[in-house]
């Protein structure tokens, strides 16, 4: 069972960490969002924002306005209120993310392909086939941590991590996949890159995506990815 | 309005406001000025709001040709500032005209040095604040350190103030080499063990040259995990401890990234804090451990303290 009883930790005389659990799941993330949704819509005196990750909900507060004691006692209570909700139930949306891979652009397909005993097309096959979950946004900022990925294509990082991963690089963690917003140093398997632009912050939200979202990985090839490009 | 030409830009010159909140589940760290109390104790010595954008100057700071006839307060670290070659006063109200030139000399003690200019500095506001965050390449002045040729620009204000402020010598703070930091325990003080834990709290950690605005990386005793370093990613905050498999803890400061996979041990209190903004590599530091019931008054006292310095003790020299 992924999800246990619920833990309450400070962070800091600031903020507290309200623990769902401490892996990666589906049933875990799905509370993890509604009980975010449910303080957004709580207003509950003194919060300033919520974090949703993977497995916990972050929530920074004015400690001259509250304090953790009384936060801890009504997130409790809104939480009594929340347990039959549904990853479903959701506002949530689907994003297609056109990925040229390999070659130049994905410069660990041949890698990942090879040490799972596959051929290049079938990674790409097996990597866009699936619906994957935003679980969370962290690391810089926009970069979609999404799940999971099948077990025949899951690779480890890098021994050493790359000073430069390009924006739009399409990569491999794990069971998890993500997409750079930016150029920045990351240890990944880079299978692909899209010319889709993730992160703006002049735009509200910045984040194209948000967690609870749904992403769809689609093989273009080089020609559309850099007719994409030259479009933006 | 424009407020000056940059002669030379300095180590690491940025502008910074109080910070930019409400963007953490996108990713946006919080950036900010790095020590709060200086940041708004220049503001508060120019009659600015707390979080007009300041410039944070980090050691070697940058040459400026006043375009204005203006007013500016330096807090923070003392790094020898010099109007038209003469030692500039600290933490009081300072005219300048068109024309001086504004520099910097060798640092004496601290880190980062705020200049505050009345009315605040003017850059366009990305996701509510002027801060810069280098990193993601927005905010500040094209999300990037000041560049020799830049202008900086300011708000007009027609109104100059009818006296000058000044902070009374015994609210300056002093730097000193050796931080003594109050930290809360968790989110993850049971990933180690009783031995760690001590280990934590009885040795003195020195800060290393790989610390930035992102993170200050420090050396000392191996601090021990019961069995793993990594976690399942969660959310950060500037002040978290993270000790990776190294044992070596990580403090985490105000452009930190916002989600991290490894152990935090505690977090360091607000006020604690804003002071290792003027901590440098090769100081060092020894963690305290304390309530949060204390760290509260603390942070209470914090702010009135602030407040003080705003609704009475800022007199005229």
């Amino acid at each position: 069972m992924a999800i246990r009883p619920t833990r309450y930790f400070p962070f800091g005389d600031s903020a507290l960490v309200v623990e769902i659990g401490d892996v990666i799941d589906l049933e875990v993330n799905a509370k993890v969002l509604a009980l975010d949704q449910a303080i957004t819509q709580s207003k509950i005196f003194g919060i300033q924002e919520c974090v949703p990750t993977y497995r916990s909900l972050l929530i920074r507060y004015n400690p001259l306005k509250t304090t953790y004691e009384e936060l801890v006692f009504q997130i409790r209570n809104l939480e009594g209120s929340i347990q039959e909700v549904t990853v479903e139930e959701r506002e949530t949306k689907e994003i297609v993310v056109p990925v040229v891979y390999g070659g130049k652009y994905g410069p660990d397909l041949k890698y990942v392909a090879e040490i799972h005993g596959l051929t290049e097309e079938e990674v790409v096959r097996i990597h866009s086939a699936k619906r994957y979950r935003v679980y969370m946004i962290g690391f810089i900022a926009g970069f979609p941590y999404l799940g999971v990925v099948d077990d025949e294509i899951a690779t480890p990082r890098l021994k050493t991590p790359r000073i430069r991963v390009p924006e739009g690089a399409v990569g491999i963690a794990e069971k998890q996949t993500g997409i750079y917003p930016r150029e920045a140093p990351g240890g990944w398997r880079i299978i692909g890159r899209t010319p889709m632009k993730l992160f703006n912050p002049s735009r509200h939200p910045p984040s194209l995506l948000k967690p609870g979202d749904i992403v769809k990985f689609k093989p273009i090839t080089e020609r559309e990815f850099r007719a994409l490009k030259a479009k933006q | 309005m424009k407020l000056f030409h940059v002669l030379k830009p300095g180590a690491f010159t940025i502008v910074q406001d109080l910070g930019r909140y409400g963007y953490l589940r996108y990713g946006v760290p919080v950036s900010g000025a790095m020590d709060t109390f200086s940041h708004v104790t220049a503001n508060l010595l120019v009659a600015n709001h707390p979080n007009d954008a300041t410039l944070e100057i980090t050691l070697l700071g940058p040459e400026l040709e006043s375009l204005a006839e203006t007013e500016i307060a330096i807090t923070g670290a003392n790094l020898s500032p010099k109007i038209n070659k003469t030692n500039a006063p600290m933490w009081r109200t300072v005219r300048i005209k068109k024309g001086d030139i504004l520099s910097f000399g060798t640092p004496q003690n601290g880190c980062r040095a705020y200049l505050a200019v009345r009315g605040g500095i003017n850059v366009p506001e990305v996701l509510g604040s002027r801060s810069t965050y280098t990193r993601g390449g927005f905010g500040g002045i094209n999300g990037r350190p000041l560049r020799a040729g830049d202008t900086i620009y300011g708000f007009n204000k027609t109104e100059s103030l009818s006296v000058k402020l000044e902070m009374p010598r015994e609210l300056v703070p002093e730097y000193p080499k050796e931080y003594v930091v109050r930290v809360i325990l968790g989110p993850q003080a049971e990933s180690f063990t009783k031995e760690g834990i001590e280990t934590f709290f009885s040795s003195v950690y020195t800060i290393t040259t790989e610390s930035d605005r992102m993170g200050y990386r420090l050396d000392g005793p191996s601090i021990e995990h019961v069995d793993k370093a990594d976690i399942v990613s969660d959310a950060i905050l500037p002040g978290a401890v993270q000790v990776p498999e190294s044992g070596k803890p990580i403090i985490m400061m105000r452009d930190a990234q916002t989600t991290g996979g490894y152990t935090k041990i505690a977090v360091v209190t607000t006020p604690d804090l804003s002071l290792l903004a003027q901590a440098k590599p090769g100081n060092t530091i020894k963690f305290v451990k304390t309530s949060l019931a204390e760290a509260r008054s603390h942070l209470i006292e914090f702010h009135r303290k602030l407040n003080t310095i705003k609704t009475k003790f800022l007199k005229k020299p």
